[in-house]
């Protein structure tokens, strides 16, 4: 208390010692109950795959194509729930849980899409409908081709 | 500059005060406001309830316009007057070149001041509603904000439908407009009078979390408040309420821990409109809510009913803005705060 006395405008010790007196009234979610709901919201969509999976494969469909069926029905599903406005609430919910599986992809993909629809087909959908899941594209292609491009120097060296 | 030359202006009150000549009369206000708005505490007292977001619009942006155009009409039927009788229209909005307002007020074709002052922008708009009529220049003048969840997180956060976490001290923007019709006579009915305003500085304290706008704007309304304390040199005491715009609970604690650490105490007239509007434990609105209709509203709905009631004599309303736009966020500026006291009193 006694350090917010003699706090100024723009001034850098002020800036250092309001943000530790910040943090000590900023409210904190509590972990463990985060991961609890993380681990339950994520293990339900993993376990609705492994349903979709054991499904496609009774049916005699081979692993791979029954993967595709598997991502594919996922997305579905989440895109479904983005258009009824039910995913964010999940979302809210499960945090990561909801987030780090393909559903939360697929997610923030139609959010921008249905957001955007307004101002057009092209400046709107066309150049916004990647503005949350862009850098994953982009970054996620970047870091496959580096990683390429190492197999492929190994493979020259005669490192595997 | 010599002392003589300083002090030539004759409504100056101490350093950043204007304690006006005489008293400009509220005549009439109104709000409008959204769904959740309407289901909040507050929820019986408002003139008009939206039952969706969308308020009969194509999209958010032209919803905030209907806001502020119902706003606007409503105030002026209450007044019993027509728009002829309004010299200026003051308003401003929270979107960017303040579309919300331009597409909203066109029609009314009264002469127009857009501002904008973030979530502080309904203080700036009464503070010089009253300059504008307390100096003669005017004999009636509107004064109308507006804020729309929607709007606000498409400008400054992410889609609706995007599915993620708020952060605690996240705010919830106020979706809603209120208007007032300030004049220089009471006419038959007034609602309350402004007699002094203290326009706040821009301050900040350095900090970056746009999720945290009560803790940006905490600083800004300390120094306003204690500016028009000193200047009207007056006491805590002396107010019945102080009333800030919209620093929620988490803003609230560091507002009256920075005045305390200044010698003044205000927790006994403190007041968070945003704390006000919508219940926490139910709304699911984190730190409370926010924007340029969250103090328009609550002062149009609740703060002057109480005034006209008699149960407050002496407010001070406070709105609280955190000057960002995603840009200056995104580039890695801070969030500097500013807040606006206007001194309102029964008539």
């Amino acid at each position: 208390m006694e350090e917010l006395k003699n706090m100024k405008h723009n001034d850098e010790e002020t800036k250092e010692q309001y943000k530790e007196y910040v943090k000590t009234v900023t409210p904190t979610k509590n972990l463990w109950l985060q991961m609890v709901k993380a681990f339950l919201v994520g293990g339900i969509i993993c376990i609705i795959g492994q349903g979709i999976l054991n499904y496609c494969e009774s049916l005699g469909i081979d692993k791979e194509t029954s993967g595709s069926w598997c991502s594919l029905l996922l997305v579905l599903l989440s895109v479904l729930l983005t258009g009824l406005n039910i995913y964010p609430g999940i979302a809210s919910f499960g945090g990561a849980g909801a987030l780090v599986p393909i559903t939360g992809f697929a997610n923030s993909v139609a959010a921008p899409a249905i957001e955007f629809k307004k101002e057009g087909q092209v400046f709107g959908v066309g150049a916004k409908i990647f503005t949350i899941a862009g850098p994953v594209i982009l970054y996620g292609i970047f870091s496959s081709w580096l990683l390429g491009l190492l197999y492929w120097c190994g493979t020259l060296f005669g490192w595997w | 500059m010599s002392k003589e030359e300083v002090q030539t202006a004759i409504f100056q009150q101490g350093k950043q005060s204007i304690k006006l000549p005489m008293p400009v009369y509220i005549r009439a206000s109104a709000s409008v406001v959204g769904k959740k708005e309407g289901e909040g505490p507050l929820g019986a007292l408002f003139d008009m309830i939206g039952s969706d977001g969308l308020f009969g619009a194509k999209n958010w942006e032209e919803a905030e316009s209907t806001l502020q155009k119902e706003a606007v009409s409503l105030a002026m039927g209450k007044a019993g007057m027509k728009k002829e009788d309004i010299r200026y229209l003051l308003a401003g909005d929270l979107l960017g070149q303040e579309v919300a307002t331009c597409f909203g007020v066109a029609d009314f074709e009264i002469p127009f001041f857009g501002l904008f002052g973030a979530c502080s922008t309904c203080g700036e708009s009464l503070s010089l509603g009253a300059m504008t009529i307390g100096g003669g220049f005017a004999g009636n003048v509107a004064c109308v904000t507006s804020s729309h969840f929607a709007s606000a997180e498409k400008e400054f956060r992410f889609p609706l439908e995007y599915g993620g976490q708020r952060p605690l001290t996240s705010s919830w923007t106020v979706t809603g407009s209120g208007a007032f019709i300030l004049s220089s006579t009471p006419g038959q009915k007034s609602r309350a009078k402004i007699t002094g305003i203290t326009t706040g500085k821009i301050v900040d304290f350095g900090l970056k979390d746009s999720f945290n706008m009560g803790c940006t704007m905490a600083p800004a309304a300390a120094d306003a408040i204690h500016a028009n304390l000193k200047d009207f040199r007056r006491k805590p005491e002396e107010y019945d309420k102080i009333i800030t715009g919209d620093l929620g609970t988490v803003g609230k604690e560091a507002l009256l821990d920075l005045l305390k650490a200044k010698g003044v105490d205000i927790s006994a007239q403190h007041m968070d409109c945003g704390i006000e509007i919508f219940d926490q434990k139910t709304q699911n609105t984190n730190a409370g809510g926010s924007g340029c209709g969250c103090a328009a509203v609550t002062l149009s709905a609740y703060i002057l009913k109480k005034i006209e009631e008699g149960v407050w004599k002496r407010v001070l309303f406070v709105p609280t803005g955190a000057l960002l736009s995603k840009r200056s966020f995104q580039e890695g500026n801070t969030v500097p705060g500013i807040a606006h006291c206007v001194v309102l009193e029964g008539i």
